[in-house]
């Protein structure tokens, strides 16, 4: 076991640099392992005590055409010793498993940067399939980088022959070869790479075997390696005390509603059908079985969604979740639970669309069908998570708004923080607050089921089994009072109205937006969701260099936290960054018609990165 | 979920005015309904109604029971949560055969697949009455409605065999005009731990009148209609000399008496049977036209499925709080 640091240290007679944060990205085929090796790397990088953000980047085919440009899935991790807030943007190093990999790669690498290619792959086929004409391993044009040419087949092939493997199953090891090398490159132990192995393998001994043996091979390889002169130390980061564990987003989001429904006490019903990239939330609430969640996997969206409201009506937490074609076709369902009002959360994991359009890439383009996209006046709470981590704490704050509310909260996060892994600072149960349903009180002999509470304009919540409170609700717009069928011109008008009026209250229940950086100054700079972490890292790089620089990302977006106007009233600017055509700056537009917003958009199926943002922002001061 | 309480069919009536058209057979099923109810042994409050949009969706709002009434085609979706949410609910989907078979159809086949344990009261008049007559999903061939002024062109389902053909494990068919066998029915129906298909052949007065009377007006009922019961061979007629044989791959009407028949010859009805040809056949028939409980065939309710395996997997776990999950597995300290 190769654990000790200073043992490796000592052992190896190279430069050891000290570096602030590492930027790697592995790329391969879509069947090559990319992100089991990416994160497994982040994994180990945070239990050193690392910041991390990761960025899995995959295409739609699961297993597309060997070596062809479009079939590249790709992993990227930043880790540090300072706080990392995204993946970065420049690759320090770039792990190649094919030529197709390297020719789409490249540009990210930052000059002088390091590239890991398996040299086996760099065949006529291979080469032609990645459309070069000559082999860039042997013309000029990796001059600018410290190129590592490894046989990295052949040497895991050699490394395994003995094992009594087929070749197949010996070339699915290679992965593990090149985590072996960079592990060493980057001063790592295997300790946790290998538990995880003998753990996943744990039925097919032979595979563990062979995946360790591959992943130590790999580390001795790039130890006697003479290409490899540097290696570098990054430091365990500076974090607040606590307990932490890596989440990914999609995984902080199941736990959050799992905590909500246990802080409410409350069963939790997730109705569902899967679509990319939201089904990891499935994935994680079906294996929490033994906490009594029910989950149900749907025939299509609708009944994903129309469950959830059956399920709400009878006295659970009630959630379903999606990308944006399914929130479209969950959009009259949407209305029916808004006209009843009844608390449901619905979960819309951004993708790139319009229609299928990108369903692996990020985008931010679903916030007005979130805001609108429904018949008749029918506003419901949207909120937005910013981080792979705190899509906990926006989860659990969905639930908390459904359900003391009683109306449908619509959760918008995105491919890149749902499928982005980074520490959360694990929270107690004890530490969230208290979540109060609507449920009428034992002992109610009277049931007015739209009669509201004064401060919220919520109606309580009768369950079916509660004797003597037996009632119907529906679509047909409702007696003001009973609940019952009423089409009445007045009463549509009053209901229409109050029901505008539940959602605008919601900003007295919801905390103010802050800017970080400068208070007031020169330019505010506005994002909303998963952007955060690239605008905080672009705006941080300026406000250290002396320019008065604020930023706000908002999580609250209808209602939009009360000082909202006041916040952008104190910069002579304010530009709006969002991974759309503009849709945060259009309702901006139509609610704040005195201030005068600029926009920065992008809409490549990518997050923004930090350099795109700051020359932007330079030129706006 | 079990009653101590003597129910009439009052306690049933909700306060709100009944509003389908005046004859409508859907007062015969919301009567048969009320009835009903006080003999299940099921408490009130343990009742839940669920609709989609059409005549028959608004039957919830004139029950005294918890009711939904939900979107169109969306009632098996809603339906599922509530029973999934509520074990001891007794829940009833109130559809018609657009809402189930057109813009619901895809809800409707997987709910019978899955077998959960609620009812399905399938109001068919093969018309669109809400829309104002339009031909539905079980309109005749060359019916002419207001969406076919020159005759339908597309040809119709058969409730019950696109039921059993998604594998539905209970389906009866009554006609609209005979409140008692409803009752009886829908008794039955409650009783069967599983998804309860019950097919009323509804008579729209206003868009389609008549549309099943050369099957159920009185003065021929008994010569056109089979009314099967488990057990029991397959006789009908006004002498009641009538049966059913099989002969070869088909189902052959016979008369006791003629060519030395006798009672022996018939066939008797399995409802119970798993191989569900025969129940196909049966509704398939357009003379005479069967009536009755066609299929009664139980298996694992779907809900009943779900919990077992709940319990199994609680019995495996050391997890009572989410702490217990959130602090397990890879954690690591920050000082």
């Amino acid at each position: 076991m190769i654990s000790n640091e200073d043992n490796i240290k000592e052992h190896f007679a190279r430069e050891n640099h000290k570096i602030d944060t590492a930027v790697i990205r592995f790329v391969g085929d879509s069947g090559d392992g990319m992100q089991l090796t990416g994160t497994q790397f982040s994994d180990t990088a945070a239990l050193f005590g690392n910041d991390v953000a990761t960025f899995p980047n995959y295409p739609a085919e699961i297993r597309a055409p060997q070596g062809s440009l479009y079939g590249v899935s790709g992993f990227q991790v930043q880790f540090g010793s300072v706080e990392v807030s995204t993946p970065g943007d420049e690759l320090d190093l770039l792990v190649a498993m094919n030529p197709a990999g390297l020719k789409t790669n490249l540009f990210a690498v930052k000059a002088g940067g390091t590239i890991i290619v398996d040299t086996d792959a760099f065949n006529k086929k291979n080469l032609e399939k990645a459309k070069y004409e000559t082999n860039p391993l042997e013309d000029d044009s990796l001059n600018n980088y410290r190129v590592i040419k490894a046989d990295i087949s052949g040497l895991t092939r050699e490394s395994l022959k003995d094992l009594g493997l087929d070749n197949k199953s010996i070339l699915r090891s290679k992965n593990m070869f090149t985590l072996g090398m960079v592990y060493f490159m980057y001063n790592r132990s295997l300790e946790h790479s290998e538990s995880f192995l003998n753990k996943k393998f744990k039925s097919k001994p032979l595979i563990a075997e062979a995946n360790i043996k591959a992943i130590r091979t790999g580390f001795y390889y790039a130890e006697t390696l003479e290409l490899m002169s540097s290696t570098y130390i990054v430091e365990p980061a500076k974090m607040e005390a606590g307990t932490y564990r890596v989440v990914m987003g999609n995984d902080a989001t199941a736990w959050g509603f799992i905590a909500a429904a246990q802080k409410a006490g409350l069963d939790l019903f997730l109705g569902s059908y899967p679509i990319t990239p939201a089904t990891d939330i499935l994935h994680e609430l079906v294996k929490h079985r033994h906490f009594g969640i029910k989950t149900f996997q749907a025939e299509d969206e609708i009944a994903g969604i129309t469950s959830a409201i059956g399920a709400s009506f009878a006295g659970s937490l009630a959630i379903t979740t999606t990308s944006g074609p399914g929130l479209a076709l969950k959009g009259e369902a949407i209305g029916l639970a808004m006209i009843a009002e009844l608390p449901l959360v619905i979960v819309d994991v951004q993708r790139g669309g319009p229609s299928t359009g990108l369903p692996t890439k990020t985008e931010q383009s679903d916030l007005l069908q979130a805001m609108y996209g429904r018949n008749g006046e029918s506003p419901v709470i949207v909120i937005a998570a910013s981080t792979p981590a705190n899509c906990f704490d926006f989860a659990f704050e969905a639930s908390k708004l459904a359900l003391e509310h009683m109306t449908p909260v619509i959760l918008l996060t995105d491919g890149f923080i749902a499928n982005g892994s980074a520490p959360w600072k694990i929270v107690s149960i004890n530490d969230l607050p208290e979540i109060k349903t609507k449920l009428v009180p034992n002992g109610t002999t009277h049931y007015d089921a739209y009669v509201r509470d004064e401060d919220r304009l919520a109606r309580s919540w009768a369950i079916p089994g509660t004797p003597g409170l037996e009632h119907r609700i529906g679509g047909l717009e409702k007696d003001k009072v009973t609940g019952c069928v009423n089409q009445g011109p007045e009463n549509h008008e009053y209901m229409c109205n109050i029901r505008a009026e539940k959602v605008r209250r919601v900003a007295d229940f919801i905390p103010n937006i802050e800017a970080e950086y400068a208070q007031e100054g020169d330019l505010l700079v506005v994002g909303w969701g998963g952007t955060f972490g690239n605008i905080h890292a672009a705006v941080k790089e300026m406000a250290d260099a002396g320019y008065k620089i604020g930023h706000a990302q908002f999580n609250y977006i209808n209602p939009l936290p009360k000082n909202t106007a006041e916040l952008f009233s104190r910069y002579k600017k304010v530009v709006v960054c969002e991974l759309n055509l503009g849709q945060l700056v259009k309702m901006f537009r139509s609610e704040f018609s005195d201030i005068e917003f600029s926009q920065y958009n992008k809409v490549q199926g990518l997050p923004f990165t930090k350099s795109e943002l700051t020359q932007h922002f330079k030129g706006l001061i | 979920m079990e009653s101590n309480v003597k129910y009439t069919f009052k306690d049933f009536a909700s306060d709100q005015e009944v509003r389908w058209c005046p004859g409508c057979d859907d007062y015969v099923v919301l009567r048969a309904m009320q009835k009903a109810l006080p003999e299940m042994g099921v408490k009130k409050e343990d009742v839940v109604f669920v609709s989609g949009i059409g005549c028959s969706s608004r039957f919830p709002y004139y029950m005294d029971a918890y009711g939904f009434h939900g979107i169109h085609g969306r009632a098996p979706g809603i339906a599922t949560g509530v029973k999934l949410a509520n074990p001891n609910l007794s829940v009833w989907i109130m559809t018609g055969d657009g809402d189930a078979m057109a813009i619901g159809g895809n809800h409707f086949i997987h709910l019978l697949r899955r077998n959960i344990d609620l009812n399905i009261v399938l109001f068919n008049n093969e018309i669109y009455g809400l829309t104002k007559g339009q031909f539905s999903p079980t309109s005749l061939l060359g019916q002419k409605t207001k969406s076919s002024p020159y005759g339908n062109t597309q040809p119709p389902f058969n409730a019950g065999e696109l039921a059993i053909g998604a594998r539905s494990r209970f389906y009866a068919r009554v006609p609209g005009n005979e409140p008692k066998t409803m009752t009886d029915i829908f008794i039955q129906a409650e009783r069967f731990k599983g998804t309860s298909l019950i097919e009323i052949l509804q008579n729209c007065v206003i868009f389609n009148d008549g549309c099943f009377t050369q099957y159920t007006d009185k003065e021929v009922k008994s010569d056109m209609q089979l009314f099967l019961e488990h057990g029991k061979p397959m006789i009908f007629g006004k002498e009641s000399n009538k049966g059913i044989v099989l002969k070869g791959l088909k189902l052959e009407v016979v008369t006791l008496g003629e060519n030395g028949i006798t009672e022996n010859d018939l066939l008797i009805h399995d409802a119970k049977e798993d191989d569900s040809t025969l129940h196909q056949m049966l509704i398939r028939l357009k003379y005479p036209l069967v009536m009755g409980i066609v299929r009664s065939v139980e298996e694992m309710a779907f809900g009943e499925r779900e919990r077992e395996l709940t319990e199994k997997i609680k019995l495996k776990s050391n997890f009572t709080s989410v702490d217990d999950l959130f602090f397990s597995g890879e954690t690591y300290e920050v000082k």
